[in-house]
């Protein structure tokens, strides 16, 4: 059963001219894989990392995330999706600076709202906790070094439990020992918790490691 | 708390001297807006209220009218060509019934007769024309408060001194008349009549204080050669003055004499004060306005500085009416906390200023509380902040994570 599923997805640059990023994607992600797109750099896998995500709207094709079909729902529908079902970790971690890490991690389970405050924030104290961060908790995000921060993203990608974790180079940015605990989260992840992860990288090892590597070049993908 | 508001909070805060300065901002253009209109709500109050020391809401009399064709079609000749104002008589016919008539108005308050007439004052050599008003002195008061205006001896014992005069301060100055002196009368008729001064009144008009004096009606209709039924002006005050010209209508459709409105008889004034509050207006609500213009540019700075926020947190769910309700909960906060503000400075400025004494025919600084210009102030203010915030909080709303992520 895939918990998504692409259907001859097309997409194209119509800036500065029309250029066919994506050519007929077609694959399946099993529910609690860990799985990395690799391709040499404008291979179009960040591009279809957005799509997967809901967030690029512009393209052709089908895409299905846990069976529902994704193409004519409202921006709203599918911010309500991600909320729910997709976690995000970017390269950069996209905290929000002013925030204290605890709230950095609590926000998408206060939007969802499907837990009481009080409940969420022990949520979040145990997400922290599982990623060896509990103590920097009330820390402003801004203040945490690279590592630090990339664990907090984590969690918080983590906090509404989604089915799926999309990473846009989690990795790019850290070394090989934070790399090395990163990759074992995502690892643990899969294999206890059955969420699926798809995450874009560079890291040979990385990949090497993964259950499943998709290699892309120019907009296709590699079989 | 909800999470919008959360994070409309944690913005606020993070920049204070923002949030301050914005704030500042509505909260001058408030104190201006509701200082301003308070200041002309009284200055038309003033104005008004020394109109009505001499002028009754309406005033009903006879109107000389033109010589009417006897014949109105057009196709025959006319039999009078070169028509004229024929004057027959300037009284009022029957004034007890037009009194009566006046007074089943529901909106009529009090209903006066009234004899003008006009006469020289006479003391010694010095010689002043003016205008003798016979009244009731009781009713007379009723309308135009003239107890508050005299300054010396007693506008009440006028009714138990058929004799009596009360004469202006410009009068009593010009033919050095103390209350107790005498002072002769001629009419237009040729009618010499000697009063007692029994009172003098100070209405702040001075070419009134200088010609005009209250007499009995009986000794006015004297100084007309005319007897108990000779009225010429019937007084009327009203609830509401400013429907003085549709209530003043009614009362020529009823009684057919002509009813002239205040507006009508001090027409500059009315469309001057009309002027000065369109303008004070216009001035008023652009500065508020300009306050808004602050709160604009501060939150679309804000706007731009958290781009990579609001991209995250569209990533993780928030849809775009979110991102609009934290910033409108920003610039709505900022316009609250300004509003109060400018509300406090407005009433302490108006406190202070009404104790300040400014002297002449003004007395205190004319100025006054009016709860609709607070209430009308806190709504616009409140609006212009709403739109001042929700258009850069659309410009957020619009943004494409996407783009921001691939930066």
């Amino acid at each position: 059963m895939p918990i998504l599923k692409t259907e001859n997805i097309n997409k194209f640059f119509h800036e500065p001219n029309e250029f066919q990023v994506l050519k007929d994607i077609s694959f399946e992600v099993r529910r609690g894989e860990l799985l990395t797109l690799m391709g040499k750099s404008g291979c179009g896998k960040s591009t279809l990392l957005y799509i997967l995500s809901t967030m690029d709207r512009d393209y052709t094709g089908n895409l299905f995330i846990d069976n529902q079909l994704m193409n004519n729902l409202s921006i709203d529908e599918l911010a309500a999706i991600r909320n729910e079902k997709i976690g995000f970790v970017f390269q950069f971690h996209y905290l929000l600076g002013e925030f204290s890490c605890l709230k950095n991690v609590m926000i998408p389970a206060l939007k969802l709202g499907k837990y009481s405050t009080e409940e969420i924030e022990a949520r979040a104290y145990e997400k922290l906790r599982v990623l060896g961060i509990e103590d920097q908790a009330l820390k402003p995000a801004s203040k945490l070094s690279g590592g630090q921060q990339q664990r907090v993203a984590i969690a918080r990608a983590l906090i509404n439990d989604p089915l799926i974790i999309m990473g846009d180079e989690p990795t790019g940015n850290l070394d090989s020992k934070n790399t090395d605990i990163v990759f074992n989260i995502f690892r643990e992840l899969a294999d206890e918790y059955g969420q699926t992860i798809i995450a874009v990288t560079h890291d040979d090892d990385f990949a090497k490691k993964s259950d499943r590597i998709v290699e892309m070049i120019d907009g296709m993908i590699l079989k | 708390m909800n999470i919008n508001t959360d994070i409309a909070k944690t913005y606020i805060l993070v920049d204070k001297r923002q949030t301050a300065v914005a704030a500042i901002g509505v909260l001058l253009g408030m104190a201006v807006y509701i200082f301003m209109n308070s200041l002309m709500l009284a200055l038309d109050r003033s104005s008004t209220a020394v109109i009505f020391k001499n002028n009754a809401h309406i005033r009903v009399y006879k109107d000389d009218k033109i010589s009417k064709e006897l014949v109105s079609d057009s196709k025959t000749k006319y039999l009078i060509t070169n028509p004229k104002v024929a004057p027959k008589s300037n009284t009022i016919i029957n004034p007890n019934l037009v009194t009566e008539t006046i007074l089943k108005n529901k909106n009529v308050t009090v209903v006066t007769p009234q004899v003008n007439s006009s006469v020289f004052y006479n003391n010694g050599k010095s010689q002043i024309s003016g205008m003798a008003v016979g009244v009731k002195p009781a009713e007379a008061n009723a309308m135009y408060d003239i107890n508050s205006s005299i300054v010396d001896g007693n506008f009440e014992s006028l009714a138990s001194n058929p004799n009596g005069i009360v004469i202006g301060v410009g009068i009593s100055s010009k033919m050095n008349l103390a209350v107790g002196n005498n002072i002769n009368i001629t009419s237009a008729k040729g009618v010499n009549r000697t009063f007692k001064v029994i009172a003098i009144f100070r209405s702040n008009v001075k070419a009134l204080d200088e010609t005009k004096s209250y007499i009995n009606l009986a000794s006015a209709q004297q100084l007309q050669k005319e007897g108990p039924l000779y009225i010429t002006d019937i007084s009327v005050n009203i609830k509401n003055p400013d429907e003085a010209e549709a209530i003043g209508e009614e009362i020529t459709q009823l009684t057919g004499y002509k009813a002239q409105s205040w507006q009508e008889a001090n027409n500059s004034i009315v469309t001057g004060n009309k002027m000065r509050r369109i303008v004070s207006g216009l001035i008023s609500y652009l500065i508020l306005l300009v306050a808004g213009f602050g709160i604009y540019n501060i939150l679309n700075m804000t706007v731009n500085q958290k781009i990579n926020d609001i991209a995250i947190l569209k990533a993780m769910g928030f849809k775009g009416k979110d991102v609009i309700r934290i910033f409108v909960t920003q610039a709505l906060t900022i316009g609250i906390i300004g509003v109060i503000g400018g509300v406090i400075l407005a009433a302490i400025l108006i406190n202070t200023l009404k104790h300040i004494h400014v002297g002449g025919d003004i007395g205190y600084f004319p100025i006054e509380y009016d709860f609709t210009v607070f209430i009308r102030g806190i709504i616009f203010g409140l609006i212009i902040t709403f739109f001042a915030g929700y258009f850069p909080a659309r410009k957020a709303a619009r943004v494409d994570p996407v783009d921001i992520f691939r930066r």
